[in-house]
């Protein structure tokens, strides 16, 4: 299978080849990849990519999956407009 | 085990130090870090690069560096994208007090070679045309700021030291420092004994607690400071926006999204970096008022990172009194990775006891002994 042609990650389009090349640059974890990839930036958080990047980083570090740690969760759970927030205040007053 | 030089910190700063040290040929160089790469305060800026200062020592500083990114990508060898982009930085003058001030900046940056200029609104509506005309005055423009994705220029560092045959060892914490005869001998971390002939702190939001540890008291203090990133769009301005006096600076990066950050004036000075709802909401009111047409984006991320501040507001480079072997990169007050070619080329000078190509009085640690009245640096936000 052409790993160029899968996509782990949906909000940046990235790859399984991606990802196996910053693993062999030597970047093993999801933070390290977050950086230099923009895996886990985007809209869903890494809801999609998190677990599929946690399972290859412990396949090549030969570690069990929950040895490997995830991003840190970020705010905001779902996005909201700028607008949406200037209103919500005048809601609040 | 024994080792040249050990530079505390692998983010930029530290990287940049090792760098040029290593192509000035000094041999065994380790570079440590508590975490992993980039997650300190480089990777947590703003990753906007300007020149505009209201001090002289800032301006010449970012210049300097300024001239080292352009052409940076050749120097160092990268292979990837840098995502450097010169398309200005915006400063808007809101009051009459900001509008003087900015026209003695701006003769001030002239004078060091910086081709900024005071604009009117109407030139300003036409360089940034979403900006509300009632938000601002007059505003100031210099056309080779920008950005550049911290992350990529510290793997330029990085790799670019390693090929010279620099060691990063992440995840390794400093934990003593042993000093005799005023000279640090050793340096223990979680992970080994270091025996060193020179160490650098550059720890960035942690610089005071290791020089305690070294038993160096250095005036500086962290603070959180907060950034949210929307969602992409199509590419509809080009500068970083920026005013001293709303508390904004706003830009949108190459790969589409805005980066908007603010400064809380009651923060507390420790090492907290967590999101908070007052960032939020304060960062949509001011957004949406300079800046209208962004208000239809939504906001996918917020995050928080530490400026480690200095009492003037500029960094502190170079020795200290006590130790002999001891060199410090810290205070950089929020704008250590616009600085970092500088600070590399500089600290590495002061080590090696070469020249330095630019004037390090007003750098050195000695300025907060001796002097009380110092000259403070007020373009921050």
């Amino acid at each position: 299978m052409d790993k160029s042609k899968i996509i782990l990650c949906r909000c940046e389009d990235i790859t399984l080849d991606d990802v196996h090349r910053l693993l062999d640059e030597g970047y093993t974890t999801f933070e390290d990849m977050k950086r230099l990839l923009r895996v886990g930036m985007g809209p869903c958080q890494a809801t999609t990519c998190g677990h599929l990047i946690q399972w290859q980083i412990a396949n090549y570090l030969n570690q069990p999956m929950e040895e490997i740690k995830i991003q840190k969760v970020r705010p905001l759970t779902t996005g909201v407009t700028l607008n949406q927030i200037v209103e919500g205040i005048k809601h609040e007053d | 085990m024994r080792i040249n030089v050990l530079i505390i910190g692998g983010g930029v700063s530290g990287a940049s130090i090792a760098y040029h040290l290593a192509k000035k040929g000094i041999k065994d160089i380790v570079v440590v870090d508590k975490s992993y790469f980039t997650a300190g305060a480089t990777g947590r800026c703003g990753a906007g690069v300007r020149q505009q200062w209201a001090t002289k020592t800032n301006c010449i500083l970012a210049k300097r560096s300024i001239e080292f990114f352009e052409k940076a990508k050749e120097i160092l060898e990268y292979d990837k994208d840098l995502e450097f982009k010169q398309e200005g930085y915006l400063i808007l003058a809101t009051t009459p007090e900001e509008q003087e001030q900015f026209q003695k900046n701006v003769q001030l940056q002239n004078e060091c070679g910086i081709p900024s200029r005071y604009i009117t609104k109407e030139e300003a509506l036409a360089i940034v045309p979403h900006l509300n005309p009632d938000a601002f005055l007059s505003a100031t423009f210099c056309p080779t700021d920008g950005h550049l994705n911290p992350f990529k220029m510290t793997e330029a560092y990085v790799l670019a030291a390693k090929k010279l045959g620099v060691e990063f060892r992440f995840f390794e914490e400093v934990k003593e420092i042993i000093t005799e005869n005023h000279q640090v001998t050793q340096v223990i971390t979680t992970k080994a004994t270091y025996e060193v002939n020179q160490v650098v702190n550059a720890a960035g939001g942690y610089s005071r607690e290791i020089g305690l540890m070294a038993h160096v008291d250095i005036p500086v203090y962290s603070e959180n400071h907060e950034i949210l990133a929307t969602e992409p769009t199509e590419k509809m301005q080009g500068p970083m926006v920026m005013s001293f006096s709303k508390n904004i600076y706003c830009q949108q990066v190459p790969h589409g999204s805005f980066l908007m950050g603010r400064s809380d004036p009651d923060v507390e000075k420790n090492h907290n970096t967590e999101s908070t709802w007052k960032f939020l909401d304060e960062m949509a009111k001011t957004a949406t008022h300079i800046l209208p047409a962004l208000g239809k984006l939504r906001v996918v991320r917020q995050w928080g990172g530490l400026y480690n501040m200095s009492p003037d507001r500029q960094p502190i480079l170079g020795a200290v009194e006590e130790l002999s072997n001891f060199f410090i990169a810290c205070g950089f007050s929020g704008h250590g990775f616009m600085f970092a070619p500088i600070t590399g080329e500089v600290v590495s000078d002061i080590m090696c006891n070469h020249p330095t190509s630019i004037d390090i009085s007003e750098l050195s640690i000695q300025r907060f002994k001796y002097q009380t009245d110092f000259h403070v640096e007020k373009s921050v936000v």
